[in-house]
């Protein structure tokens, strides 16, 4: 640790950390907790569906575990994990002391983790929300428990952490860039981060607009989305898909990012056509929000609509298949080494092409009319989400494990939960795509007897089970590595190309006692072809400015968790108890906002003398 | 019997084959009426251009991993380090361009021919055009025959080979229509009717399904279209018009009259039911003794009945009828199943 000498106890460390590495290993810590969580409502689902007729979770029960596993997956499981990965390397690639707003960072976390644990205690006070990830108005006005309200705050409390972050990483990348590092030397992952929160800054304001509007429906008597008081719930599925659709690029961008910064690692060489990566990042980036009603086929748009929303989906594959063949081309004539981490990565294009082929075959508007609401989407989106998320996740973590944590994760365990994985992920949703084509719905908690549906059913329950055994290996290497595990090199991979390399393992808290010069694309790796082997400072070694750690972001994330218990229980203002929760939560977040304005912070330096232990050497 | 190899062999796979593409009646891969054979063309269309897609990509992949694998005493080979190549990177960029064309063009002629709103405007109006309402209910279905005036639910029964016009609404909240075997899906949606057409090849019994999220009973939303020959169809028309719900044995008579008391406040058991859609609040029960499913999920037998009139809930949670009616006694619902048997046509 810094030699500075402010020991904490470990606790309070992290509910007052500003620092970024230590926000990446809150969001990874949170973010694979509700994983496990998702992960388990899956199982049930597939427990469920194992044989017709089954009883083992049906009607209601059934819906409650569906509606939380897509939204605890996407919002609390895979969008946490990527941040994890934002917060842990893209200061470390760009050669940067910190994000922009180090403040910011930290009350992001906590409302994402506070918007989380509040969706959660649904299951605890009496029902978790029940009309699916999407919650369709019309479905979600008729909901009766109390469910769709946890939902509704949930996910804007969280969703404000989620913007917040969007915006921090914006002004982290275009202004805290070392000395050299332009635009196009940036690494791909510093690129897609970039593009992703540019993502984040547009889409999610649609998400929240919805989700205010239909609280407002629920809890507070308005009719946006009741047709028979004038209103139109369609506006709601606009708006939700208008979120909806660029969040998968906002998932998947990183992972691609993730890829580009491995394959080139692990092949040994510059990733094949930078320049057209970065172009068909920004490109799919932009297309993702022109395609939105792709998910509204068969509402009745219209065959203009139809047409136009199919063609231009259909146009996303071109930048996509872009990316594919410049990461064949990367690996062509490399000297690749298979680690876990490269295993994922390669593992992802195949299993990632099936799930971009089928989104194309979807694309077609007529066949989509088939293919809508069935498992072949229920296929397809897994594919995508699995396929390329959750493997760049895994690839990620095995890769950079060493930076944030100062240790490899054990590469035999590693392997081995690859295998477990890759052959559960086929088996589960490969045949799925038929189970759809021969007639089964989504969303559906059985099948009747009789309906040809049973073997592929079977087959799907089988592979999730391979699937969770893998998870379980993936935990016990992580208890095992932080038990046995040796101490990373710097360079821990021998491999890096990147600035995150060019510093201890895991970083110390100021990151570069230097910030270094960078003079080309994969910054440490041309230094290391130039015989140098590290990066030339930029600045003289000085003292260094440090944000104050701070509590505030927690409390004032506490006081909206507060809030929303009143909110949901106001039962239109009648309930004063619960109006009077309201306000208070709201007089602690606005009190915090207030003592972090009032309060000049200055922030304190860690002088030039306590660095050289260590520092320099790094 | 020479072949015989031969024959277990394509037997064999024929067997797997069915495997792969399901149950007759309900598969979108055994299309069996117009609307779902061109969206199987097109299904099929893009699933050969994508498994050329996908088949390229294998065969690099699997080039490239196992050719440029690290190995033993190459450690310190460094690779000749490549920025890119804009032929072949204008190559992947044009070839893609290339089958997009050629999987978008009949894409957007399909998309204009099947919600063409001129031509089935224009179909609505000839003489012997057979339109169907169909207003989805949480969870059940009703079709209206408007040329006729009747009302009946749960088995849609169509002519075999005509153009079946539909004219679908949501009664409570949005749900969708869908018949693998004979078309897509298009939503139910509450705020407007949505229009399609199907037909079907040949007489069968299909089965249709809830394709959007509505609760706890979504899975249970299924339904039937049922071909018939054209004469058959014609005259179930006419049958239907004097399905009044009169019970027309000693024990059915019993149970018309608790039906009367108990039920006649959300269902109807006259085919000619005047009143508007959403006054209608349960299915309505003219021909039930004909229906293939109870609740629709089922088989239409005594014992069946008896289960759902005891205990609804248990057969299809959160259904709107649970409650609604007070206890009945075994008598009574034995008296009610043989009423509900004797609703049918064929008598």
């Amino acid at each position: 640790m810094s030699s500075v000498g402010h020991k904490k106890p470990l606790i309070w460390d992290y509910l007052t950390t500003v620092d970024h590495k230590k926000i990446a290993i809150l969001y990874l810590i949170a973010g694979g907790l509700f994983f496990l969580v998702g992960g388990m409502e899956a199982l049930f689902i597939r427990i469920q569906l194992i044989k017709p007729d089954n009883t083992f979770l049906v009607g209601d029960a059934y819906n409650q575990v569906l509606t939380m596993h897509g939204t605890t997956m996407i919002f609390l499981a895979a969008m946490p994990l990527i941040f994890a990965f934002f917060n842990a390397i893209v200061p470390l690639q760009i050669g940067a002391r910190d994000v922009a707003f180090p403040f910011l960072n930290a009350l992001g976390f906590w409302l994402f983790f506070f918007g989380g644990i509040f969706l959660n205690l649904s299951w605890f006070l009496g029902g978790a929300p029940d009309a699916g990830w999407t919650s369709y108005a019309t479905l979600a006005l008729a909901s009766k428990s109390h469910g769709v309200d946890f939902y509704l705050l949930g996910l804007q409390v969280s969703g404000i952490g989620t913007l917040a972050g969007g915006i921090n990483f914006l002004a982290t990348i275009i202004n805290m860039r070392a000395p050299g590092m332009t635009y196009m030397r940036m690494p791909l992952f510093t690129w897609t981060v970039f593009v992703t929160s540019a993502l984040i800054l547009f889409a999610f304001p649609a998400l929240t607009i919805g989700l205010a509007l239909l609280m407002f429906d629920r809890l507070f008597g308005t009719a946006f989305f009741d047709a028979s008081l004038g209103g139109n719930s369609m506006i709601f599925e606009h708006l939700f898909w208008i979120f909806g659709h660029p969040e998968v690029y906002i998932l998947v961008l990183p992972a691609f990012g993730i890829f580009s910064d491995i394959i080139p690692a692990f092949s040994k060489k510059r990733l094949f056509g930078y320049s057209s990566m970065v172009f068909a990042t920004v490109l799919i980036g932009f297309l993702g929000f022109m395609v939105w009603a792709h998910h509204m086929f068969t509402d009745g748009l219209g065959a203009v609509a139809n047409a136009i929303f199919a063609v231009a989906t259909m146009a996303i594959a071109v930048p996509t298949g872009v990316k594919i063949f410049n990461w064949l081309l990367t690996i062509w004539g490399g000297q690749v080494r298979f680690t876990t981490a490269m295993l994922w990565s390669v593992a992802f294009i195949p299993s990632f092409v099936l799930g971009g082929v089928t989104g194309i075959m979807n694309a077609a508007a007529p066949a989509d009319y088939q293919f809508h609401d069935s498992y072949f989407v229920v296929a397809h989106f897994h594919y995508v989400i699995v396929g390329g998320v959750v493997f760049g996740l895994f690839a990620g973590a095995h890769y950079w494990w060493p930076k944030m944590f100062g240790k490899i994760l054990n590469e035999k365990l590693g392997i081995l939960t690859f295998i477990l994985f890759f052959i559960g992920f086929h088996l589960t949703f490969f045949i799925q795509h038929f189970l759809g084509l021969m007639g089964m719905p989504r969303r559906y908690f059985t099948y009747l007897p009789g309906q040809g549906l049973d073997t592929g059913n079977l087959i799907s329950s089988v592979g999730a089970a391979f699937m969770g055994v893998a998870t379980i290996v993936l935990l016990i290497n992580v208890v095992y590595t932080a038990v046995k595990g040796e101490k990373a090199e710097g360079d821990a991979w021998g491999v890096g190309r990147t600035l995150e390399w060019a510093i201890s393992s895991p970083a110390p808290e100021y990151n570069f006692a230097q910030i270094p010069y960078v003079r080309g694309l994969d910054a440490l790796w041309v230094e290391k072809m130039d015989g140098n082997g590290k990066m030339t400072p930029a600045e003289p070694l000085g003292d260094i400015h440090m944000p104050n750690s701070s509590i505030l972001p927690f409390v004032m994330s506490l006081g909206l968790f507060i809030a929303s218990f009143g909110a949901l229980y106001n039962d239109g203002l009648k309930n004063h108890t619960a109006v009077g929760v309201l306000i208070l939560g709201l007089v602690i977040t606005f009190g915090c906002m207030f003592l972090r304005s009032w309060i000049d912070d200055h922030g304190y330096h860690i002088h030039k003398e306590d660095l050289a232990d260590e520092g320099v050497k790094a | 019997m020479k072949h015989w190899r031969l024959v277990s062999l394509i037997s064999l796979i024929a067997v797997i084959l069915s495997g792969c593409v399901g149950n007759p009646n309900q598969s979108t891969l055994i299309p069996q009426g117009e609307v779902a054979e061109m969206q199987y063309e097109l299904m099929k269309l893009s699933t050969i251009i994508m498994v050329f897609v996908v088949a390229v990509v294998t065969v690099l992949f699997l080039y490239v991993v196992v050719k440029f694998r690290h190995r033993k005493g190459e450690e310190d080979v460094i690779p000749k380090q490549v920025e890119g190549s804009h032929t072949l990177e204008l190559l992947w960029t044009i070839i893609p361009v290339i089958l997009l064309i050629i999987l978008a063009v009949p894409t957007v002629s399909q998309t204009f021919k099947l919600s063409d709103e001129k031509q089935i405007a224009k179909d609505e109006k000839k003489k012997d055009a057979i339109v169907v309402n169909v207003n989805a209910h949480l969870f059940w279905w009703e079709f209206e025959y408007p040329k006729s005036k009747i009302v009946t639910s749960q088995d849609m029964i169509i002519p075999v080979g005509k153009k079946v016009i539909l004219n679908l609404k949501g009664e409570d909240i949005k749900h969708s229509f869908w018949v693998p075997s004979l078309a897509g899906k298009i939503d139910t949606n509450v705020e407007g009717t949505n229009r399609m057409w199907l037909s079907a090849d040949k007489e069968g019994t299909y089965n249709g399904f809830c394709a959007e999220f509505c609760g706890p009973s979504h899975s249970l939303m299924q339904f039937k279209v049922k071909a018939v020959s054209q004469e058959e169809y014609d005259q179930w028309l006419v049958s239907m018009k004097d399905q009044k719900g009169q019970a027309v044995t000693a024990d059915a008579s019993e149970g018309e009259k608790i039906f009367q008391q108990s039920c006649i406040g959300c269902h109807a058991a006259d085919a000619n039911d005047t009143r508007p859609p959403a006054a209608r609040l349960a299915p309505n029960l003219a021909n039930f003794g004909d229906r293939e499913m109870v609740a629709g999920i089922a088989e239409n037998t005594e014992a069946n009945v008896k289960k759902w009139l005891k205990d609804p809930e248990s057969m299809k949670p959160g259904n709107l009828m649970t409650g609604k009616y007070g206890e009945l006694s075994d008598d009574e619902i034995n008296a009610l199943t043989a009423y509900l048997e004797s609703l049918k046509i064929a008598k």
